[in-house]
């Protein structure tokens, strides 16, 4: 499976958010997307999931399920954490597990593997931002899918968290799923290909070639 | 037992705990005895057996009017004192004023049909009970609305006293409207104008009305405190598991 | 679980849950039929008279009263991203958001109907007829009231701009619910005609309020 984007453009409210952006990421890859604040990082995974319509360019997915489209292949997890804060914690994950899934999911086991299994029953108000963030990404484990678009994965979260996203990350790579991650700092994932978005938002280098796609 | 040490809320649930079952007992005791009272007592010439809702209907207009009071006195304890438990008493008075009051909306309601044929007149005193029960409701969904228990009781708190100042103004306002309601007649300058037969079983059932009253608050202060202990225990929970 | 299912699920627990609107709703509407006696006078014939109309206006303004975060809650904690991306179809999403919110907050007034209906004398027969016009009508009164929710998504003072939208839309429920439910109150009207009318409005927005309300999400989102 393969995710390209030839020559892609995005326009919001009349300026172009990048252009002329081509990159391919490939299963067991994972394509960190770097670059200051504003340079587009957010809208680029908008755009992959459709939430954002492409300006110009192609996004393609080579190899997936052509019934689905890319959104309906991949996990978005956005700067919003997605959470009713009435629900408990396990309520929040079913109803996420049954919007998005088709089978049943092991609730129990996602609250495992982000280690909020013990606060099951409780309302998600009483969560720390960490924790609300730790619920948001057990939401990927509870729903297998292939590609995974990350926005600023490991904000809110501490050490030790960071760490057990990152070996998430790892074993999902390594059973052929991918990654794009939009990052400031390092992701501490060994050698991942890197997508720098800086001087894209500059109106004058509106024909500045991007990270040339690695074939 | 002073009253500063009712609020630790600790010794407050020992004293609860103790106390319920007694004042339980004791209401059911004088609930006996007030009913037995009531039927023995004679129907009215004019409305026959009919009258005996008054048994129910004017102590629970009564207690549905001390349940605001108490919730404002709590109001002053929130907002002023800043007693520890009386935010708890205020949130566990409106339920059971707001069901008093109910069951006195209804009674006097089942009581129109046959006397006034009707159910319902736009009277003042009528009126005035269903805006006190609408107030009721409205704290109940002030409470309902904010989660934290904190925060929650100083909105509540003002509401009460705004609503404390609110319903005699009400009723006062209403005045001018057309009284089918009988005025005053329990207590007055120049005695009672009720028949002693029926005036005594009413007091008996009053006082019975005002036990139940108090066995429920009782009650509710005690689970309001233990529901409070859950939420700290959870919050706790979810700071340990970090 | 399905999709829509699920959506029902969540979408009614939140209702009935803490800081949940399906109970205000229902008081609101109380509150609402209260002040009119206030305002013209306690005259029971006259309160009898306008009874059906006072209390279908109440139910119109109750129905609308939630509706504004029914959209909104989801966009800010960003569900509604998660909902856009879905393999559901969107109108579905949208007709099981209306179903939740009918089902917490129009079918309560139905139920406090009667017994408001007791405070402005209403007889048994006008109380059953008001009823099955409120029970036919409010749907068309929550589906017609989603289009506006999803207009007003994205605004911060979505409350006010939503009850401007979608009133003068109600109109057409409000006049044949209202012909209908007075038809047991004031002489030999009609009751048929009305109702048949209502039951159709009623269908009509149950078509139209998803797509339209999908179409808008859509293009709010963007």
């Amino acid at each position: 499976m393969r995710l390209c984007a030839v020559d892609l453009a995005c326009h919001r409210g009349g300026r172009d958010i990048f252009t002329g952006l081509n990159f391919a990421v490939a299963s067991g890859e994972v394509l960190a997307v770097t670059g200051r604040n504003g340079a587009g990082k957010s809208s680029l995974l908008r755009t992959i999931v459709g939430l954002i319509r492409v300006g110009r360019g192609k996004l393609t997915l080579e190899g997936g399920d052509p019934e689905l489209t890319i959104a309906e292949q991949a996990h978005y997890l956005g700067h919003q954490d997605a959470l009713k804060p009435s629900l408990s914690v396990a309520e929040n994950l079913r109803f996420w597990a049954g919007f998005l899934g088709s089978e049943p999911a092991d609730i129990a086991a996602a609250l495992v593997t982000v280690g909020l299994d013990g606060l099951a029953d409780l309302p998600s108000a009483y969560l720390s931002a960490g924790q609300r963030r730790r619920l948001s990404i057990a939401r990927l484990v509870a729903v297998k899918r292939p590609i995974w678009l990350l926005d600023e994965p490991t904000s809110s979260l501490d050490d030790a968290a960071q760490n057990r996203l990152m070996a998430l990350l790892r074993s999902h790579v390594a059973e052929g799923g991918m990654v794009v991650a939009a990052t400031h700092g390092p992701i501490g994932l060994g050698g991942p290909k890197e997508l720098r978005l800086d001087d894209m938002a500059l109106p004058s280098s509106a024909t500045a070639a991007a990270e040339p796609a690695v074939p | 037992m002073a009253i500063a040490d009712l609020a630790n809320p600790s010794r407050f649930l020992t004293l609860a705990n103790r106390s319920i079952p007694w004042l339980g007992g004791l209401t059911v005791i004088v609930f006996a005895y007030g009913i037995d009272q009531a039927m023995l007592a004679p129907d009215d010439y004019q409305q026959g057996a009919t009258v005996k809702i008054m048994f129910l209907h004017v102590p629970s207009a009564w207690l549905g009017m001390l349940g605001w009071g108490l919730m404002t006195v709590a109001a002053f304890g929130t907002l002023v004192w800043r007693h520890p438990l009386a935010d708890v008493a205020a949130k566990a008075a409106a339920p059971i004023g707001a069901a008093f009051t109910l069951l006195c909306l209804v009674t006097g309601s089942l009581w129109g049909r046959p006397e006034w044929g009707t159910y319902w007149v736009w009277d003042a005193r009528l009126t005035s009970e269903l805006v006190l029960f609408l107030l009721y409701l409205a704290v109940i969904a002030l409470w309902r609305t904010v989660e934290d228990p904190s925060r929650a009781a100083r909105a509540a708190a003002i509401l009460t006293l705004v609503g404390a100042i609110d319903l005699p103004i009400i009723k006062f306002s209403v005045d001018w409207w057309n009284t089918l309601h009988q005025g005053a007649s329990v207590f007055r300058l120049g005695g009672s104008t009720i028949y002693p037969t029926i005036l005594m079983p009413l007091l008996v059932m009053a006082v019975a009305f005002t036990l139940l009253f108090f066995t429920l608050h009782l009650a509710a202060m005690r689970n309001e405190i233990l529901r409070r202990r859950v939420r700290t225990l959870r919050l706790m929970q979810a700071n340990a598991v970090s | 679980m399905t999709p829509l299912a699920a959506i029902l699920v969540r979408d009614m627990r939140i209702a009935i849950r803490v800081g949940g609107g399906a109970l205000i709703g229902v008081l609101f509407f109380v509150v609402v039929v209260t002040l009119i006696p206030f305002a013209v006078g306690p005259d029971l014939p006259l309160l009898k008279r306008i009874g059906p109309a006072i209390l279908w206006l109440a139910a119109l303004l109750a129905s609308l009263l939630a509706l504004d975060r029914l959209f909104s809650s989801d966009h800010e904690d960003g569900s509604l991203d998660l909902i856009l991306m879905s393999r559901a179809p969107l109108e579905l999403v949208v007709l099981a958001k209306g179903v939740a919110h009918w089902l917490t907050t129009g079918l309560p007034l139905i139920v406090a109907a009667p017994l408001v209906g007791l405070l402005l004398n209403l007889d048994a027969p006008a109380e059953l007829t008001l009823v099955v016009t409120l029970l036919v009508g409010t749907p068309a009164l929550t589906f017609i009231g989603l289009i506006g929710a999803a207009i007003a998504v994205t605004l911060q003072r979505g409350g006010l701009l939503l009850a401007v939208i979608v009133l003068p839309l109600t109109v057409p429920v409000l006049i044949f619910g209202v012909a209908a439910a007075n038809a047991a109150v004031v002489g030999p009207a009609p009751f048929g005609t009305p109702f048949t009318i209502l039951c159709a409005l009623t269908l009509a927005s149950l078509v139209v309020g998803p797509f339209a309300a999908a179409a808008a999400l859509r293009q709010e989102m963007e």
